[in-house]
This record gives C-alpha cells, structure tokens and sequence, in this order.
C-alpha cells in the first residue's frame, strides 16, 4: 500500500501540521515505507486467533466517584497565553 | 408527490455524577468558569484519565433499562479535530464497541398506539467546553470555560425508525422520563443536561431506500425540535420537488430566530480518524456487576404507569401523565396515601400544582405547596369542609405559604356549610322571599324548569355567602320545589 501527495496534504491539515512543498515528496516516501511494513503484517495466519485492543491481559481500572481535585484555575491560567475574565481566550471562532 | 418523512435521533445524556469521566473534579453546574478544570481536563501533559465507575454503572443501568445487550467489554476510542473547547485536541468517546448495544424504546402517540423505536446503540463519552463569543471580550476573540470539558455522556444512537415531528418529540420524552426515573440525569434541558441531535431525510411514500439525510444539532427543547424537523422537512421537499438534491450536510437552528443554517466549516474535520486509546483498557463488565444494577433498577415509567392504574385505579390518560415524570409521580404518591383519595389528588397535582408551578418555572421538587400540605386541603375536600371553589382559595393562599389548609380555612372562615337544617333553612328562606320566581317554575314546561334551577341555586349560595355545600343544596332544593307542584 502507497500513500499519494494528496493524502499528506489532507492529513496535514487535519492534523494541524505545517509541511512545506519541498518536504511532502520525503514525507509520503517515508510514511509509505512504513505502510509497507504493515503490509507484511497482513501476510500473518491469524485466522485461529481472537481479536484483541490491547496487548494487556487487564483491563481498566475504575475509580470512585468522588471529588478530590481543588480549584487551580490561578496556576492554570498563570501559564496559558491570553485569559480574559477567567475565560481562556481563544482566537474567533464564527460559525 | 406524498413524501414521507424518516427521522434518527441522537441523544446526548449528561450522567448525574459528582465528577467527570476520566478524573476527579467537580461537574456542578453553574459554577465559576473554568475553576472545575483540573490538570486532566486540560490535558496537561503527563496526565493519565482514570475512569469514574459511577459512569460506567449509570450506562449499564440505561441499557437494563431499554432491554439492551450489554457489551461486557467495551473499548474507548480517540474522535479527533481541533477545536478551541477540546484540549485534548480529540474527544475520548466509543465507535466499534460501545458498551450499551442494540435496544428498544416503546412509545405511545397522542391517538393512543404505540410504537417500538429501535436503538442501535449507546455509548460513554466526555463533554466539551463551552465557547463564548458574544459580551465582555477582547476584541476579535472568543472566551473558553473547560468546566464542562469531561463531563460523562452517553450519547444514545436510535435507528431511523420515526415517521413524524409527533414521534420524534414522543421518543426524545420517553428517553426523557427513562433516564430520570432510573436517577442516572437530572434531566435539565436548560441546563443543557439533554441535547438532541436529528436526523432527517425525506423520500417518495412507499419507497424502501432512504433519502439523503441532514442532521440538525445541538437542539435543547421540544419545541425546537418540532420546529426544526418541520421546517427541514419542508426544506428538503421543496428542494427536491424543484428539481434539486439535499447536500448531506450538519446544520444549526436557532430557536430564536426560526432559521436554520448549514455548518459549512465542519465538512472537512468529519474526517475523525478513530484508533483505540492507547491511554486506557478496555472495560470489562461482569454479569455479576449486571445483575447488582437490575436488581437495583429504580422503577421504569411504563411499570409505574401500570402500577399507577391498578394500584390507585387511576385512567390510563392520567397515570400516563404523571408516571412520565419520577418527581411527579412521587408527589401524586405523597397526596394520594395521606389524603386516601388518589383520584382527587391526581386531579389537583396535574390540574392546579402542575400550572402553578409550570408558570413559576419550578419543578415537583421545589413546589412552595409541599405534599403534605395538599393532601390536607384533598381531605378537606373529600370530607366537604370546603367546595372545589373554595379550594382553589386555599391553594392560592397555602401557595403564599399562608400555612396548612386548616389553618387558611380557619382564618378566612371558608368552611363550607354541609348541616342539612341549616342548608334546609336557607332553601326554605330564598323559596319563600321569590314567590314570584316559584310561581314561574311552577307554570313552566318540563324541559324549561331545569334552566330555571339556576335561578335559585345563585340565591341560595349567596344568602349563604358561597359556604353552602352545592351538591347538598341542589338535592333539597329540588324536594323542596317537587313538594309544591
């Protein structure tokens, strides 16, 4: 399986990643190398063997609903670029 | 052409917890912005979700509840787009296993069929921020509030089964009544604790393809939803019949301003590129944790409403009204067992307490008249202490929290008169002062003396200043006029 230009380009704006012009050749070669490798994977006999998510014979854990955390917002909003009010303040957003 | 409307519901269902899905902060509504966003609700780097059971536990009760499978491992996936009310940059939610599968909802419609709406899922995920852009704000900037971000849903998938606005809105209400009587939403829509999205699509009546669907979100009443589903439909319709085809596409109505808009910058991001989380397991589910939360389901409204009926031989139409709504019905049960006259304290609880309270804007929960307090003016009424007039005045009055039905009684000397000698006195009294008027009874037809009864009956509750028991008045007043002809 190859990846096409076009498919970069897309990922890349979905992703929110700059890749200029004369990088995205050497992006789509390296990432279709990899695709590649997963392809050899495809080649494995699973066909005896059950699905599975993770490779972990746990699973998750579950907490207690109780509250334990204390308002931080000073320290959080301290370190964020622009806050307003207590607001985050984020650039315009129009539907 | 007829068309026929197909509509798809999805439900987002805010879970009652004291705390968010993956950590430990608080989900009160209302509070100070962003002071309930904690290091995990921002996504501060090296933060890990841990998952609050409780949220878990309130899925599995609504998949009990609607004769679901329960998927006794379910698998957390990543949904990603960026968006300024999304920290993490995707949302922690399910797809290929969610752990309510398919179910069923049974509705009833206003010319009393049923129906059976199809779920085809329901599965847990994490609330958004909220966004503001209007009021007090840096000029060309939006305000974030991440209190909400991490909030526990269950976004609940029905099939394309509704057929009509009607249908949809009776659905959207089942789901309402379902999840408040089995306790796991406070089912505030003002608060945003339910939001509906719909889907709609039109095709030719008899057709067995659908046509192509829009989807209106984020709706948050009933009278929206109506509206926007009716106004799509006629959209689509025209659309079609002009020689166009509907775009598949996510819309917004305003409620507001009755207009609906197409969401064109979201077209693109429906890209979502779901994987697993690697951040958390899956969650197993055991039949014995199933089997804890059947027993302790809560009553469901349709067992109520039949119970309602045979215990308290209440008529379908009204126990189906009150059984809807847990609060409600709680109440109605208070007034019923400490008046021991369920009929009348289901009439005063949906007639005179739901208007009141409907135009104050309170809940049963917050009723100024407790069900105490209206059991004792039901009792007064029962027993002929007061008319259903001078009931309306003591309602009034306990509503002012003027105090108990006995003591308003009391104090404005409403008791009704019910002693047949002194009714008797009063009958004789009125007759003998309008000879004229029983001469003219007297010397009337049949089918005109019934009319004439009236009369008399406004004499007679006004010689007794209104305190005269009607029923009893009418009885002796009808002797005393056969007696004379």
């Amino acid at each position: 399986m190859t990846i096409e230009r076009e498919e970069i380009k897309k990922l890349a704006t979905l992703s929110r990643l700059a890749i200029d012009e004369k990088t995205i050749a050497d992006v789509t070669g390296r990432l279709s190398s990899v695709l590649a490798l997963v392809d050899q994977l495809q080649n494995a006999d699973t066909e005896s063997l059950q699905e599975i998510s993770r490779p972990f014979h746990t699973s998750q854990r579950l907490r207690n609903d109780e509250v334990k955390e204390t308002d931080q917002r000073d320290a959080f909003q301290a370190i964020a670029p622009q806050t307003h009010n207590g607001l985050f303040s984020v650039p315009k957003m129009i539907e | 052409m007829n068309w026929e409307t197909v509509i798809g519901l999805e439900v987002h269902v805010q879970l009652a917890t004291k705390t968010k899905i993956f950590s430990a902060a608080s989900t009160t509504f209302g509070a100070t912005p962003n002071t309930q966003a904690c290091a995990i609700d921002l996504a501060m780097p090296g933060t890990l979700p841990v998952l609050n059971k409780q949220a878990v536990n309130y899925a599995i009760m609504f998949g009990l509840a609607i004769d679901a499978e329960i998927c006794q491992e379910s698998v957390f996936e990543r949904k990603n787009y960026f968006y300024p009310d999304l920290p993490k940059g995707y949302q922690t939610t399910q797809l290929e296993k969610p752990i309510v599968g398919r179910g069923s909802v049974t509705i009833q419609l206003a010319d009393g069929t049923e129906k059976a709406i199809r779920i085809h899922h329901a599965h847990l995920e994490e609330d958004a921020g909220k966004s503001t852009h209007e009021g007090d704000l840096p000029y060309g900037m939006s305000g974030v509030d991440l209190n909400r971000a991490g909030t526990p849903l269950i976004e609940i998938v029905s099939e394309p089964d509704m057929r009509s606005a009607e249908e949809a809105i009776a659905f959207a209400k089942k789901l309402h009544s379902i999840v408040t009587s089995i306790k796991i939403c406070d089912g505030e829509m003002s608060q945003g604790s339910m939001r509906f999205d719909v889907n709609v699509s039109v095709r030719p009546a008899g057709s067995s393809t659908l046509g192509i669907r829009t989807e209106t979100k984020n709706l948050n009443s009933y009278k929206f939803m109506e509206e926007a589903i009716e106004r799509e439909v006629e959209r689509q319709i025209d659309l079609i019949e002009d020689g166009g085809t509907v775009a598949q596409e996510t819309r917004l109505y305003n409620g507001d301003t009755k207009v609906a808009k197409s969401m064109r910058s979201k077209e693109e991001a429906n890209d979502y590129r779901y994987f697993p989380c690697p951040d958390l397991l899956p969650v197993l589910v055991s039949d014995e944790t199933i089997e804890e939360l059947r027993q302790a389901l809560p009553e469901l409204p349709d067992a109520r409403q039949n119970r309602f009926v045979s215990q308290y031989a209440l008529s379908d139409y009204d126990s189906a009204i009150i059984a809807s709504d847990s609060n409600m019905s709680a109440f109605f049960e208070t007034v019923a067992k400490d008046s021991n006259n369920p009929k009348l304290a289901a009439n005063w609880v949906m007639g005179e307490l739901s208007g009141s309270l409907n135009n104050a804007g309170l809940g049963f929960t917050e009723s100024p008249v407790s069900a105490k307090q209206l059991a004792g003016m039901v009792v007064r009424i029962a027993d002929n202490s007061i008319s259903g007039k001078m009931a309306k005045q003591v309602f009034e009055a306990m509503w002012q929290g003027e105090g108990t039905a006995d003591e308003i009684i009391e104090s404005k000397g409403l008791k009704q008169v019910s002693d047949s000698g002194a009714l008797e006195k009063i009958v004789v009294d009125v007759l003998a002062a309008n000879a004229v008027m029983v001469e003219d009874f007297i010397n009337s037809d049949e089918s005109k003396r019934k009319k004439k009864l009236g009369g008399f009956m406004g004499q007679i509750m006004k010689a007794s200043k209104g305190q005269a028991n009607p029923q009893q008045v009418n009885q002796i007043l009808l002797q005393k006029l056969n007696e004379l002809l």
